[in-house]
């Protein structure tokens, strides 16, 4: 964190001047590390094993809060009797599918509740689809919708009341059981086993976590990248969440689980998304089989319970900020102009459709595949098969000129003269160059007003997107084509000001937060409507322009209010600055404990207070009990705090929703110096690969022969002084100047094995490709002890590539393009490589090298891509 | 410890309770391993610095100009003496070969010293105040005052060149003028040593209190070698005894440097200074045979001979201390370890 | 000007003849919170526009840029030590570990660096060639001699801004002088480069700017001071790290977290450059170190050089009047 959030780390220092006791767990001895009480060495990959470890601590020795656990969470809940666990089948769950390669979920649900399964009805769709097509198309489609099934949000249920729960925790089939059971094998002996970490550590580092979760006391975890950039990416962090749980450290002061983001507003691109499978506010993309109609996709998408029940109001509130006017309860408030989805066009199902030639343009804007996304080598493949590309940056980054000098011509693969790509460079304005909001990781957002004019050409987002759309429109006008109507119909009229007509970005705050139908700016999502009375463009943002002031750019000092700054900036939803806070009073309403006062229930006044807006209903109290039948937040009791939840608990247990397994397993990443020591199922049985040899082959794993050939462990990673991909720092003196080269970091071991000097050079390879970077040996990397064997790790920094003042290799070209089932993510925190002594060939020797270890490995096309590699499995097909 | 450091923080109903500022956040109090043990286990003795880098700033002057200066500034003093002792005991060819000498040594100090400043010319900014703290103000001012005065000898030398009323003018100023340039003359020679020694050089600083004599006889022997090889053996007695005296003198407190600076003195015995220290001791040696042969027998031959023998052995003298300095500067041991053993002992410098 | 020789008072400013200074300003840099994110080496740059000096990977640690110099008035060091930190556990002693590798980069290090100083670090990237070292050029396989300790210090160097300043005492122009607030400052429209104050100063600090020929150093933001702002680096620090303020509050604030660090076991913790009666005087920017001073490449006692300035003055009188009188007793001695 003091490493890629400096600023950030301010907080923690805090933290650390009140008494906390910080902890590191990382590969790495970091600038964090170097600052905190614990560092704790892990072999990267295998954090679920370790998060694990910590909840069969919870549960082996009885540490859990048993009361906020019985009250809050699902724990009591019983699931139904078909459901097997990988304890039961050596590593998968039940319901795996060799046929889709993926679990169908009836299995994991709820006793007694019947799951409306949109994901079913999805799933039918499109496997009468895959039958006609050609089984690699099947195979891509189906591996990839699951995803997305939910949008971002927990599976609807139905006849809540008839659910099965068992609060003495004592039913075989309660959560609860199933926990205990499915983690009774992560022992601190297996954690060191597994993660190398010797048993006193994991037991010194469990100690100060239980102790320090109470009803006095509450732990935080913060993570990055590190933990999601996996084939279980979605599991790790589900992993944490179950923890917290447990513990009690969801809802209250000094609790939670912090998701420390990429880059500035990274929070606000996936709240109105930059996400090819969701709309503004976590609404899915409607479905061609399953959403014909307005009607249809809400009685999908919403749940009966819980504050999703409001879908249809959100929805429409959208429509209308899309289509204004145009968009009328008669047409379905122009339902059918949105898009629709019809599988997985993520990023990296983008590539390959480029690959493929599917994908005839791209559009880039502020991002730098060509160093920056896993298998920059395929990305620049992908990007010359292209026939035209937009890049909009600050300067000519890797990807705006990887056609002219990018490696691959270099090493003579591509021949500019061959390369039919139109590519296009546009200047971009910085965000001190133009008015707008970040939202950032704590989900609060800052307005940042323009301080100096763009240089030259340079504009923003704002206005290149608007103007493009003002130029179509005007060359569609008087269009009485059908497939027109949805352009021409758009409500895109926002003012514009100054030399360059920039529009006003306030207006479009506006607009987001949304107006009633007197035109006064909503102030709250309660007030959502869905007869069209409503325009909001995104529900959860209602309420950062109340009252007409921009409430995002308040900066009222901390000192003049109280310590919640509830008038700094303003954070989604209704300005809330802890989530779930209803969980940090007890059922009764009081507080947990004195020192940990958050929000309780006033019974005189019959409201709940506290130090911040309270995230439930305001008057509900906590002796309320739903009628049976009752629909939408109004069936969630006074002690369901999670309200999102159609159960309002907390899910320690997803029946529905996720891809790879309702509770996470500790699977080897796709490519491991050791077998998976807890089940004979390896790796992600659900996990996403590309099937491309050519481009995208991987590396033997664990036993399998040829593994040798790639014996360490590599990791990548930021420096303080750079910015991921370096468009905005290996342009700049000041900062290239203090990480002026790529370098390796390895430790005294590693390079006395391998033969490496101190600032020396080192070539590292893998399967894809091979990098050159100077080194440096550092004690800040230590050797780890994993099953029998001593493993050591490389780490490398991803910043470099070839433009700019500061120029290297790209540690992504040696990456991968195996993905996370559930959001599809890289994994390039954990995977193998070689590393050897001296500069890496140059032209085409560079390719045979890279050839003569796939040679050397045996690599194929299959390597690396069986989904089960258990002989036990579920439902035979 | 605070009581958030104790109980920690809390957030009760009426708000924050045992908060503190992040400025107070106790780095590694609770990993729970036995304190100690940390830095200050490290015997004294051993050295260490930051990556072997220096720890003061070598001079950025350059050798060929400051160390040229430190001798050329020890001639023009020299010579500036001898010319007005030559002139009152009425030797006529020996002042005007130490006043051209002293002249022609001064007009070169100027250049060089204007040469080395980062902005030439703003050379008159030194002129701005004057400074007791600060040799070199002290110098420049020295200059300032010494030049027009051995510049009017060389004028009354060279009357003959001069139209007659500026022969005149040359001829009456000429003793005066020679007289109040010895009057500046020996602090001229020995400032220098001052100058370099007023800087945290460890080998400069260290032997501080040497410098001055050294310079100052190092300028004898040199002023008096170059008077004494260029004026008449008939005349040049005084030089060669000069000269001779200046050179004795210099070997002398060149080992008494060496004694007062000890370990320090390293850099004057190694490298290229030590390889200019050990030459001009050679040539100190020749020069005093020479000279001192000439002084039995007087020889013009053994005059010259002696007389740049000295010559070399001063400009090499300043040279070597020069480097050595430059050297001891570079390389943090001689910074660190007597400011170590100082700290270590009573405050004072060995 | 100021004469401060001996005779220098505690309080600066007036002694320069303010008659009714402002409080003596100054930093506290507390290296036991420095995380070595280096805004406050950006932050300078980026306030006082300060060239890039050139792009070099040193190779210390995470340091690559080395020393203080004309083109480097904040400086981040990064030292990584086989020595524990306080009560920190970093279980290095419980891993499969080899001989530490600090002490061997170390010289890797100074056998590249050659004669390179301080600003003049900057050279090519690459140029820093690996050397080979005395003592083998690897540490040895993993063994049963494992490494059992490691801390990773950080800390920000800054111009001390002394008391009695010996850049100050020898600059010949008055181009450095004494400031309102009690700090040193250079007048780059009055140097003329003499470079007599880059040797005089005992810490290192101001060097000249070759392409410049003038001499730059930290101005502790005197523009900013000027109109009651922060310096920029201070400003910058996220974890307050660098503390500026009145120099007599920060004196006490320092002695009461060096007291705080002791009770929390950093026994290591000790100040330098806090006492008065150092050999500058008093430092108006302190610090609080882990180590040894020498470790941060500081000097370990330093002492203005015109302390001593009086004796020399006096040597150089006597000399004067001995090489006089001998010239006169050679014209005595010599007969016609």
């Amino acid at each position: 964190m003091a490493e890629c959030h400096p600023v950030g780390f301010q907080w923690v220092m805090e933290a650390k001047a009140r008494g906390a006791t910080l902890i590191h767990v990382d590969p790495r001895l970091t600038r964090t590390g170097a600052l905190a009480d614990l560092h704790v060495p892990i072999r990267a990959g295998t954090d679920i094993a370790l998060l694990g470890g910590l909840i069969n601590y919870v549960l082996s020795n009885g540490l859990e809060f048993r009361e906020y656990v019985v009250a809050y969470t699902n724990a009591a809940t019983i699931i139904n009797e078909e459901f097997q666990d990988t304890e039961d089948l050596d590593g998968l769950f039940s319901g795996w599918r060799d046929d889709t390669a993926s679990y169908s979920t009836d299995s994991w649900q709820y006793e007694g509740v019947r799951v409306a399964s949109a994901a079913g009805k999805r799933e039918q769709g499109a496997k009468e689809k895959a039958r006609e097509a050609s089984d690699l198309r099947a195979y891509q489609r189906h591996a990839t919708e699951r995803g997305h099934e939910h949008g971002s949000h927990g599976a609807p249920l139905t006849d809540l009341h008839k659910l099965r729960r068992d609060e003495t925790l004592e039913h075989p089939r309660c959560v609860f059981q199933l926990l205990k059971r499915h983690y009774r094998r992560y022992t601190p002996e297996m954690v060191a086993q597994i993660c190398g970490i010797p048993e006193e550590l994991f037991r010194q580092l469990a100690r100060a976590v239980t102790e320090n979760s109470t009803r006095d006391r509450t732990t935080a975890w913060a993570y990055a990248v590190g933990w999601t950039q996996h084939t279980v990416g979605v599991q790790y962090i589900r992993a944490a969440s179950v923890l917290q749980l447990l513990l009690g450290n969801i809802g209250r002061p000094g609790g939670g689980i912090l998701a420390l983001r990429g880059h500035a507003s990274i929070q606000g691109s996936t709240d109105i998304p930059t996400l090819y499978n969701l709309l503004p506010g976590y609404l899915p993309m409607p479905h061609p089989d399953a959403h014909s109609s307005l009607d249809e996709y809400v009685a999908d998408d919403s749940s009966d319970t819980g504050y999703w029940g409001n879908l249809r109001a959100y929805a429409v509130s959208l429509l209308k900020a899309y289509w204004g006017d145009a968009a009328t309860a008669d047409n379905d408030f122009c339902f059918d102009y949105l898009p629709r989805i019809t599988g997985d066009h993520s990023t990296y199902q983008t590539v390959q459709a480029q690959l493929d030639g599917t994908c005839k343009g791209y559009f880039l804007n502020g991002q730098n595949p060509a160093v920056g996304s896993a298998n920059a080598r395929a990305q620049r493949f992908g990007m010359a098969n292209l026939d035209w590309l937009v890049v909009r940056d600050f300067s000519l980054i890797e990807s705006a000129t990887w056609w002219k000098d990018g490696p691959e011509i270099e090493s003579g693969e591509l021949r500019t003269e061959d390369i039919g790509t139109e590519v296009f460079f546009l200047p971009a304005a910085t965000h001190t160059e133009k008015d707008g909001s970040f939202t950032n990781t704590q989900r609060m957002l800052q307005w940042h007003h323009k301080a100096v004019e763009p240089p030259g050409d340079a504009r923003s987002d704002l206005w290149f997107w608007y103007h493009l759309g003002r130029r179509i429109r005007e060359k569609l006008a008087g269009s009485t084509a059908e497939r027109d109507r949805p352009i021409l119909d758009l409500n895109w009229h926002y003012s514009t000001s100054g030399p360059h007509a920039e529009p006003s970005a306030e207006e479009v705050l506006q607009e987001i937060n949304g107006w009633k139908a007197d035109g006064s700016c909503l102030s709250t999502y309660e007030e959502l409507a869905d007869d069209g009375s409503t325009v909001c463009g995104c529900w959860i943002y209602c309420g950062v322009y109340a009252d007409g002031v921009n409430q995002a750019a308040r900066r009222k000092p901390h000192t003049e209010q109280n310590w919640v700054a509830p008038e700094w900036g303003w954070a989604w939803p209704a300005n809330r600055r802890l989530l779930y806070n209803r969980a940090s009073a007890d059922p009764e309403g009081r507080p947990w404990s004195e020192r940990k006062a958050y929000v309780w229930w006033d019974a005189e006044k019959k409201k709940w207070t506290g130090h911040d807006v309270p995230d439930f209903q305001p008057t509900k109290p906590p002796d309320h009990r739903p009628p049976e039948g009752a629909k939408r937040q109004d069936a969630l009791s006074g002690i369901d705090p999670f309200i999102m939840q159609a159960d309002g608990k907390g899910w320690l247990y997803v029946p529905a929703g996720l891809s790879d397994g309702p509770l996470p397993t500790h699977y080897e990443p796709q490519e491991s110096p050791v077998p998976n020591l807890l089940y004979g199922q390896r790796r992600n049985p659900a996990r996403q690969t590309s099937r491309r040899r050519d481009v995208d082959p991987y590396q033997p794993s664990g036993d399998e022969p040829g593994s040798e050939v790639f014996p360490y462990v590599m990791t990548t990673y930021r420096l303080t002084e750079h910015h991921t991909a370096g468009g905005m720092s290996r342009w700049l003196p000041y900062l290239s100047e203090l990480q002026p080269e790529m370098f390796c970091e390895v430790s005294p071991e590693l390079a006395a094995e391998v033969g490496l000097d101190h600032l020396g050079w080192a070539t590292i390879v893998t399967a894809r490709s091979a990098i050159e970077a100077r080194v440096l040996v550092t004690d800040r990397m230590v050797p780890v002890r994993v099953h029998d064997r001593i493993v050591h790790q490389v780490g490398l920094p991803y910043h470099w590539g070839h433009n700019g003042i500061t120029t290297g290799d790209s540690a992504n070209d040696l990456t991968h393009m195996a993905l996370d089932p559930d959001v599809h993510i890289q994994e390039v925190k954990a995977l193998t490589c070689d590393i050897r002594p001296g500069r890496r060939p140059r032209g085409p020797e560079r390719r045979r090298l890279v050839e003569e270890y796939q040679r050397r490995a045996g690599i194929t096309a299959a390597t690396g891509t069986t989904h089960r590699t258990t002989e036990r499995h579920g439902e035979s097909v | 410890m605070s009581a958030a450091q104790e109980t920690g923080g809390e957030v009760r109903r009426d708000g924050l309770h045992h908060v503190a500022p992040g400025r107070e956040a106790l780095i590694g109090s609770r990993g729970g391993r036995r304190p100690g043990r940390g830095g200050e286990l490290v015997p004294p003795a051993e050295f260490r610095s930051y990556y072997g880098r220096a720890v003061i700033k070598p001079p950025v002057w350059k050798a060929h100009n400051i160390a040229g200066y430190l001798f050329l500034g020890g001639v023009a003093g020299g010579a500036a003496l001898l010319a007005a002792g030559a002139d009152l005991t009425g030797r006529p060819d020996m002042r005007r070969s130490a006043r051209l000498i002293a002249a022609g040594a001064t007009g070169l100090s100027l250049a060089v010293l204007i040469r080395d400043l980062g902005r030439p010319e703003r050379f008159l900014h030194m002129l701005r105040v004057v400074k007791p703290t600060s040799p070199m103000s002290i110098g420049t001012w020295l200059l300032v005052g010494f030049s027009p005065l051995v510049a009017a000898g060389v004028l009354d030398e060279a009357s003959g060149l001069l139209p007659r009323r500026g022969a005149e003018l040359a001829a009456l100023l000429g003793r005066p003028a020679g007289l109040a340039a010895s009057a500046l003359a020996p602090a001229v020679t020995t400032y220098t040593g001052a100058l370099i020694a007023n800087t945290a050089v460890p080998a400069w600083h260290g032997a501080h209190r040497e410098l001055p004599y050294l310079f100052g006889a190092s300028a004898l022997a040199a002023a008096g070698g170059l008077v004494a090889a260029a004026a008449p053996a008939r005349e040049a007695a005084p030089a060669r005894v000069a000269g001779i005296a200046g050179a004795v003198a210099a070997q002398l407190l060149d080992r008494a440097v060496h004694r007062r600076l000890g370990q320090l003195a390293e850099p004057l015995s190694t490298g290229p200074s030590g390889r200019l220290l050990r030459t001009s001791r050679w040539c100190a040696r020749a020069g005093l045979v020479l000279l001192a042969a000439s002084v039995v027998r007087r020889s013009r031959a053994l005059d010259i001979a002696g007389g740049l023998a000295l010559a070399a052995e001063s400009a090499l003298t300043k040279f070597g201390y020069f480097h050595a300095g430059t050297a001891s500067a570079a390389d943090p041991r001689y910074t660190v370890l007597p400011q170590r053993e100082r700290s270590a002992g009573p405050r004072q410098l060995p | 000007m100021t004469n401060d020789l001996l005779e220098g008072t505690k309080d600066p400013a007036p002694d320069s003849g303010y008659p009714q200074p402002p409080p003596r300003m100054g930093f506290f840099t507390d290296t036991s919170v420095c995380i070595g994110c280096k805004a406050c080496e950006v932050a300078c740059k980026e306030w006082n526009l300060i060239p890039d000096d050139g792009l070099s990977l040193l190779g210390m640690s995470y340091d690559n840029t080395g020393m203080l110099g004309a083109d480097t008035w904040r400086h981040v060091a990064f030292i990584e030590q086989d020595r524990p930190l306080g009560r920190q556990q970093n279980a290095i002693a419980a891993m499969p570990t080899g001989p530490s590798a600090s002490a061997h980069n170390a010289l890797v290090v100074a056998a590249g660096l050659g004669e390179q100083h301080g600003a003049r670090l900057g050279t090519e990237t690459g140029a820093l060639r690996m050397t080979a070292v005395p003592d083998g050029r690897h540490p040895a396989r993993v063994g049963a001699a494992g490494r059992t300790e490691l801390r990773w210090l950080m800390a920000s160097d800054v111009c001390k801004h002394c008391t009695h300043a010996a850049c100050l005492d020898v600059c010949p122009t008055g181009s450095l002088f004494r400031t309102e607030f009690g700090t040193v400052v250079v007048q780059e429209d009055i140097c003329n480069g003499c470079g007599y104050c880059v040797p005089a100063c005992p810490y290192g600090v101001i060097d000249q700017r070759k392409d410049d020929g003038r001499v730059w150093k930290c101005t502790l933001c005197y523009d900013r001071l000027g109109v009651g702002q922060e310096p920029a680096c201070a400003k910058a620090c996220p974890t307050d790290s660098i503390q500026f303020g009145p120099l007599d509050e920060l004196r006490e604030r320092a002695a009461r977290r060096v007291e705080q660090l002791h009770d929390a076991g950093v026994v290591e913790a000790r100040l330098y450059g806090a006492d008065p009666d150092d050999g500058v005087g008093g430092a108006g920017a302190f610090f609080l170190l882990l180590d040894d001073p020498e470790v941060y490449g500081f000097p370990p006692d330093p002492v203005v050089t015109t302390r001593d300035l009086p004796t020399m003055w006096r040597h150089t009188v006597v000399a004067a009047v001995a090489v006089g009188a001998t010239v006169l007793a050679a014209f005595a001695g010599a007969r016609r």
